[in-house]
């Protein structure tokens, strides 16, 4: 059975601060960091979004844009590092906002960045073995990185929503593989507020061979090259690994191009492959291939061989913001609002 | 129905009274109220209390047995009753001892009315304030009290013109009168400027068209009528009664730049009476922004719709004037202790039309209005009394 | 306990879904039990409508004393929204600068958070507004 991309819907927060002024509270070259991250710009939420409402609102954009009745949704599966609750679902509040309850099995993922590519694998499972008719995998995080750490400069907020399905697919996926091994680059302890990391070791034996094992273990099991693909999506935990992951795989600059978000929003993690395809569906066209492949830390590899369909023509793609407008639509904060908006300031609580 | 006469008032100070409890306020204005119609308490047959919040306030409710036992009658067994319509708490509890003795039941009643707002801070007070509007429908979602009443303000703005500058002369002619006032919380005049360049509170309202947070309770005394004369020789007499209710939301209503309840408890009461608003020489209206003069002096029929702004601002409503509105300062400059409110604005029309208000006196007042808000216009109080000659 | 008071309300509040009055064909938000003009004939007969979500704004305020839930938030624009079936809905104009917000503007639904019973109670999720994108132009006075 053909399995594939029946619709989707991205979400951005509109606010952001650049690398600039987060440098010039820590004393930090902030135009240094800019440049060896490959990031001029990322998004922060406002202190009434999270997972939840991203995760919604990317939802509610999907729907918007096919005719698939919301009763008829098997599965919700989203995948985030910054759920909301530690203990509650983020897929149930989505599941009632989008009119999908209550006939449908919902769960929410944790694999650092690739918990989004995660839920899209599980849907085409389900999907492909007949036990649901759609699946909904999101893509969210509102990452957060500690104070005057590295991290700050790219940790960001956005998400995307996929509907997988076996009819109308307007990208059908070829097939996907994974990469997965034990390698502690990355990671949160419960109870903690921020992540911590193993700094240059989440380089060469985390995203880069994890990243290359499994685009060539694919390309191997689809018999082809990079040249063969129109566009190219990689995790982007900076503006700079996915340049250099794309180059040492053989693809071009053109090629990863549309897909590549993170100079201007910085890392949304889970979020980041599922909004990088987004964008690049925005512009196919029938027949383009696309090359997708996510990393999370821990460590692991979901990629993905797709091709988009003539039935991309008839997905209502303007029915909801893409990517680029979501993009645009930006107000940059100072380090104190963004500060305030994060939680950072220890506040009263409650009324008195 | 019988006729009713108030035999005796009296109140509190408004403001902030660190040193008085809940019941100490009660009691204070209650006992003034009985001394002044020179009462003994065995003659009182019902209690009744207008408080809005006490629960959230001070953390007690049944308020009307609390009264009733500090103020000494809980050895007398009188029946005792807490009346509750948020803003308007005061001036239903008034109502509601208006008809107990109208209508044969009971012949000595007390109505009293108290709020001790300031045991919680200023967030939490705002917070319990906005409990009178919609909790579930427009609290939650962001809408602060002053926030709704901005709402009504801005819309009367767009649609009838008013402009700042005429919200803004409601304070400074309510706190002239309330400079005249030495009951008033504020008794200073403020400049039209001053109202306008004030810290903003919920745009276009700023600080000074915010009632303030107040402590205070005030107290009348009832009797029918015709047994007046054996307690006072100035009875008061009640003309008449009128109660209205309407959607609790502000959205919901037909208009959200007139209060439909004011316009039909006004007319009700005004047919009793059997005068119209031309007859009114005094009004003590529910000014707790300066946008709600505004709206009331228009909907009680004052002036037309839409031109309220104006009016006052040609001083049309200032002591001296054919009508003058809120003599005593009002809620913005007299004080606004929630339940206290609407017996307060009958304390300051008997104190009228019995000739002892003082610098403020109008002379020669015959007939006098008070209107009670509870919410954003969801239940309106509207009474009428009148010089007994 | 705050937690089924919010719960019990979740379906208006997440999607909008107000009440159709069978007997006369009136809608309401929220939804409500009797027809306010209908009276004892509706009973019974007040179905689920959902709303489409865009309307404009016919007042709003610029809050600047903010209760506990909304003080990161402000200064922060409340409004009554007139929605496109005619309805009005009190909610949040929000992903704007206030000064932008005028009676006439064009909005649209999104979801955001309501408010949360302290950092370790249940988080309140509900509607709120923000501009329909390109903005209209200002609407003249009446």
């Amino acid at each position: 059975m053909e399995v594939g991309i029946v619709s989707y819907g991205a979400y951005l927060p509109r606010y952001r601060i650049a690398p600039q002024e987060i440098g010039r509270v820590w004393g930090t070259d902030g135009d240094a960091m800019s440049r060896n991250l490959l990031i001029f710009s990322k998004s922060v939420p406002s202190p009434d979004e999270d997972v939840i409402t991203i995760s919604i609102e990317a939802a509610r954009n999907m729907m918007r844009r096919c005719d698939v009745d919301p009763c008829d949704i098997g599965a919700i599966y989203v995948g985030s590092e910054s759920h909301p609750y530690a203990v509650k679902p983020t897929g149930t509040v989505v599941a009632e906002a989008i009119g999908a309850s209550p006939n449908l099995t919902v769960a929410d993922y944790e694999f650092a960045c690739k918990a989004g590519t995660a839920g899209i694998q599980t849907c085409m499972g389900l999907v492909g073995s007949g036990m649901i008719e759609y699946g909904v995998a999101i893509g969210a995080d509102t990452s957060q990185g500690a104070p005057g750490d590295a991290l700050e400069y790219s940790a960001s907020a956005g998400g995307a929503a996929y509907l997988i399905g076996s009819k109308n697919i307007v990208a059908r996926i070829d097939r996907t593989c994974s990469f997965t091994t034990d390698t502690p680059d990355f990671w949160r302890r419960e109870g903690q507020c921020y992540p911590s990391h193993g700094g240059r070791f989440t380089g060469e034996p985390a995203y880069f061979k994890h990243i290359m094992a499994a685009s060539q273990s694919l390309m191997e099991k689809m018999s082809s090259k990079p040249a063969d693909y129109a566009h190219a999506v990689f995790h982007q935990p900076n503006g700079k690994f996915p340049v250099r992951v794309a180059k040492q795989l053989g693809f071009s600059e053109k090629q990863i191009e549309a897909g590549l978000l993170t100079p201007f929003i910085g890392n949304t993690y889970s979020g980041a492959v599922p909004l990088g395809l987004a964008s690049v569906l925005d512009i196919a066209k029938p027949g383009d291939r696309i090359f997708a492949v996510a990393y999370g830390s821990g460590a692991g590899s979901d990629a993905f061989d797709i091709t988009v369909t003539n039935e991309i023509l008839e997905l209502r793609r303007d029915a909801a913001p893409t990517v680029k407008d979501l993009v645009e639509h930006k107000k940059f904060l100072d380090y104190a609002t963004y500060a305030k908006f994060r939680g950072k300031i220890r506040m009263k609580g409650g009324a008195e | 129905m019988r006729e009713v006469a108030i035999i005796g008032i009296g109140d509190t100070k408004f403001g902030e009274l660190w040193d008085m409890s809940f019941r100490q306020l009660g009691i204070q204005a209650g006992l003034a109220a009985v001394a002044d119609a020179n009462l003994t308490s065995e003659e009182i047959d019902a209690l009744y209390v207008g408080n809005m919040s006490a629960g959230k306030y001070i953390e007690q409710e049944h308020i009307g047995a609390l009264i009733a036992d500090y103020s000494g009658m809980a050895r007398d067994h009188i029946p005792a009753t807490r009346v509750e319509a948020a803003g308007a708490s005061g001036g239903l509890a008034f109502r509601q001892g208006y008809i107990a003795v109208a209508s044969g039941m009971h012949d000595i009643v007390v109505v009293g009315g108290a709020e001790k707002m300031t045991d919680v801070g200023d967030v939490l007070s705002g917070e319990i304030q906005a409990t009178a509007a919609d909790q579930q429908w427009e609290t939650t979602f962001g809408a602060t009290f002053p926030a709704l009443h901005a709402m009504i303000a801005r819309r009367h703005m767009f649609k009838y013109g008013t402009t700042r500058e005429q919200l803004a002369s409601v304070a400074v002619k309510n706190h002239k009168h309330g400079s005249l006032n030495p009951k008033a919380q504020f008794q200073k005049e403020i400049k039209l400027d001053a109202v306008i360049k004030a810290a903003p509170v919920a745009e276009p309202l700023g600080m000074f068209d915010c009632a303030p947070v107040s402590d205070g309770a005030a107290a009348v005394v009832l009797c029918p009528l015709e047994r007046a004369r054996k307690y006072t020789d100035t009875p008061v007499k009640v003309l008449g009664s009128g109660q209205a209710s309407d959607t609790l939301a502000l959205a919901h209503r037909k208009s959200i730049t007139q209060f439909d309840a004011t316009s039909i408890a006004a007319r009700q009461a005004f047919k009793q009476a059997g005068i119209a608003a031309s007859d009114v020489q005094i009004a003590e209206v529910h000014y707790n922004f300066t946008i709600s003069e505004i709206l009331a002096i228009e909907d009680l029929g004052f002036f037309p719709k839409g031109t309220g702004g104006k009016a006052t601002q040609d001083g049309l409503t200032s002591l001296g004037a054919k009508l003058a509105v809120n003599t005593s300062g009002g809620l913005k400059a007299r004080g606004d202790p929630m339940g206290a409110t609407g017996i307060a604005q009958v304390v300051e029309l008997v104190t009228q039309l019995r000739g002892e208000a003082g610098k403020r006196q109008v002379s020669g007042a015959e007939r006098a209005l008070a209107q009670n808000v509870g919410g954003t216009g969801a239940t309106v109080v509207v009474n009428i009394l009148g010089r007994v000659n | 306990m705050a937690v089924a008071r919010f719960w019990r309300e979740n379906e208006p509040r997440y999607n909008l879904t107000g009440a159709k009055c069978g007997n006369c064909g009136r809608l309401y938000f929220p939804p409500r039990t009797v027809c306010p003009v209908c009276h004892r004939k509706s009973i019974g007969k007040m179905g689920p409508f959902k709303l489409q979500g865009t309307g404009e704004v016919i007042t709003f305020s610029v809050v600047h004393d903010a209760p506990s839930q909304f003080e990161l938030q402000k200064p922060y624009v409340i409004a009554i929204i007139q929605m496109d079936e005619g309805i009005r809905v009190t909610g949040q104009v929000i992903d704007c600068d206030p000064a932008e917000v005028n009676i006439g503007m064009k909005v649209q639904a999104v979801i955001r958070r309501l408010g949360e019973e302290g950092a370790s109670g249940i988080i309140y999720y509900g509607y709120k507004f923000m501009p329909l994108t390109p903005p209209a132009a200002p609407r003249p006075p009446e």
